[in-house]
């Protein structure tokens, strides 16, 4: 059961690691990058890593995601 | 189910490497790093699994508790996480100040020297 | 070197890279099989020790505490460098941003979403406490609760505007923070050495097993590190902040 768990957390991870590398706009990269930290996250919990998931989950989800769009602001801004 | 654990461990660190070899905009080069680095972090727990294992957090067991996972891996993944994400940090501010000094974030435009 | 000439090596490259991770990774015993025997000696031996239930708090503050050292520095280094790299430069200024119309009042912000936001915002700082002080007991830990407390900060931004973020997080304290937290390790591991064992080592007494205090240094090492990324992140947040709203190029 738990192997099962493990195989479908395996492939969320490799599906949005891809899609994440092919979304080539910076500003959809960000929410791909959020929920490519989640598939990492449920990975993490289904590997009985709690300790890992947890940092996982709130970098992965809420740090980067907003340095990244923070980053975007500030370049936009300076296009103009 | 090794060569899927194990392969999607090889996949993730070479997709997240062709993405900064093809990328075309400075931001999008640093998260696909960050995307080859969690590879590695996967590794680490994949080695530390055992199966039927549970957490190595030794408190409200049942009965009969089967085995614990490593934790050595887990303490070493753990702070790899976090400081993952403070690297990434350091390069996006690379990313912005690059942008102000060279006005564009395509990296086949940057040159080494002002013109 | 151009760009399809790039890919093409990358392609060369990426298949002689693939071909021996697959040789690597293939000498790997199967996954699940086994753990090292130090894994399995810890897992026993670690609970009785040190009166802790949660092993991998055990080894990253104690039985590898050295290694949390470098690790919280690698930290401490790279928010200096991001200090540094988005300090305002030789033609820019801070100013926060100027009211252009001041006869118009500020429509106020949504009352749902400032709602949410303090909402969020507390209940991330409780439940960050929470981790950091309970880190030897179950799941968490400093590095843990550290990033949970700072995300309030960016919660709080997310839900409110630049401004009043700017009023609770004086630049001053948070550098103060994050030095406090890395030079507590230090000030922590040197108690071992004046009590005359080796520099780290949990000369602290080490109470009983399921106590919120037991462990010995393990729950102060996890207070210092959590105080240090708390703060560490947080001066990530106001930097990339700062950058996007108040520091711009001087008009020439």
């Amino acid at each position: 059961m738990s192997e099962a768990v493990i195989a479908v957390a395996l492939v969320w991870v490799a599906a949005s690691g891809t899609a994440v590398v092919f979304t080539r706009d910076p500003l959809r990269q960000a929410f791909t990058a959020g929920f490519f930290g989640l598939a990492l996250a449920f990975l993490y919990l289904s590997l009985q890593s709690g300790d890992v998931a947890l940092s996982q989950i709130v970098v992965g989800a809420i740090a980067v995601p907003l340095i990244v769009l923070l980053s975007l602001a500030k370049v936009g801004k300076d296009r103009g | 189910m090794s060569v899927l654990a194990y392969g999607v461990v090889a996949w993730l660190f070479l997709i997240g490497i062709y993405g900064v070899v093809s990328s075309r905009n400075l931001i999008h080069l640093v998260v696909c790093l960050s995307v080859s680095q969690s590879a590695t972090d996967i590794l680490l727990l994949e080695i530390g699994y055992r199966a039927g294992g549970h957490a190595p957090v030794f408190v409200d067991l049942p009965a009969h508790p089967g085995p614990a996972v490593d934790a050595v891996m887990q303490a070493l993944a753990l702070t790899d996480v976090v400081i993952g994400a403070a690297v990434t940090g350091l390069l996006l501010a690379l990313a912005v100040q690059v942008h102000k000094r060279a006005g564009t974030l395509d990296p086949d435009k940057l040159r080494a020297t002002r013109d | 070197m151009s760009r399809s000439a790039r890919l093409m090596f990358f392609a060369a490259a990426a298949a002689a890279l693939a071909a021996t991770l697959g040789v690597g990774l293939s000498g790997l015993p199967s996954f699940g099989s086994q753990i090292s025997a130090y894994a399995r000696m810890l897992n026993e031996l670690a609970p009785a020790q040190r009166h802790v239930t949660d092993v991998v708090s055990a080894i990253s503050f104690d039985y590898r505490g050295i290694d949390t050292l470098f690790e919280e520095f690698i930290l401490l280094s790279a928010v200096t460098g991001i200090s540094v790299l988005l300090r305002p430069l030789s033609d820019e200024s801070r100013q926060l941003p100027e009211d252009k119309a001041p006869d118009r009042t500020i429509p106020p912000p949504s009352p749902a979403v400032w709602l949410l936001a303090v909402f969020l915002g507390s209940l991330l700082v409780l439940t960050g406490i929470e981790t950091v002080t309970h880190g030897q007991l179950t799941p968490g830990g400093g590095f843990q609760g550290g990033v949970i407390v700072a995300s309030a900060v960016y919660v709080a931004y997310l839900g409110t505007n630049y401004v009043t973020v700017e009023r609770f997080q004086p630049g001053a304290l948070l550098e103060a923070t994050d030095g406090v937290g890395a030079s507590g390790y230090v000030v922590i591991g040197l108690l071992g050495l004046l009590a005359g064992a080796d520099f780290l080592s949990n000369v602290v007494g080490l109470g009983g097993t399921g106590n919120l205090i037991s462990g010995g240094t393990i729950p102060l090492l996890n207070l210092v590190v959590g105080v240090e990324v708390a703060g560490g992140f947080a001066i990530l947040a106001s930097e990339f902040l700062d950058q996007t709203a108040v520091i711009r190029t001087r008009r020439r």
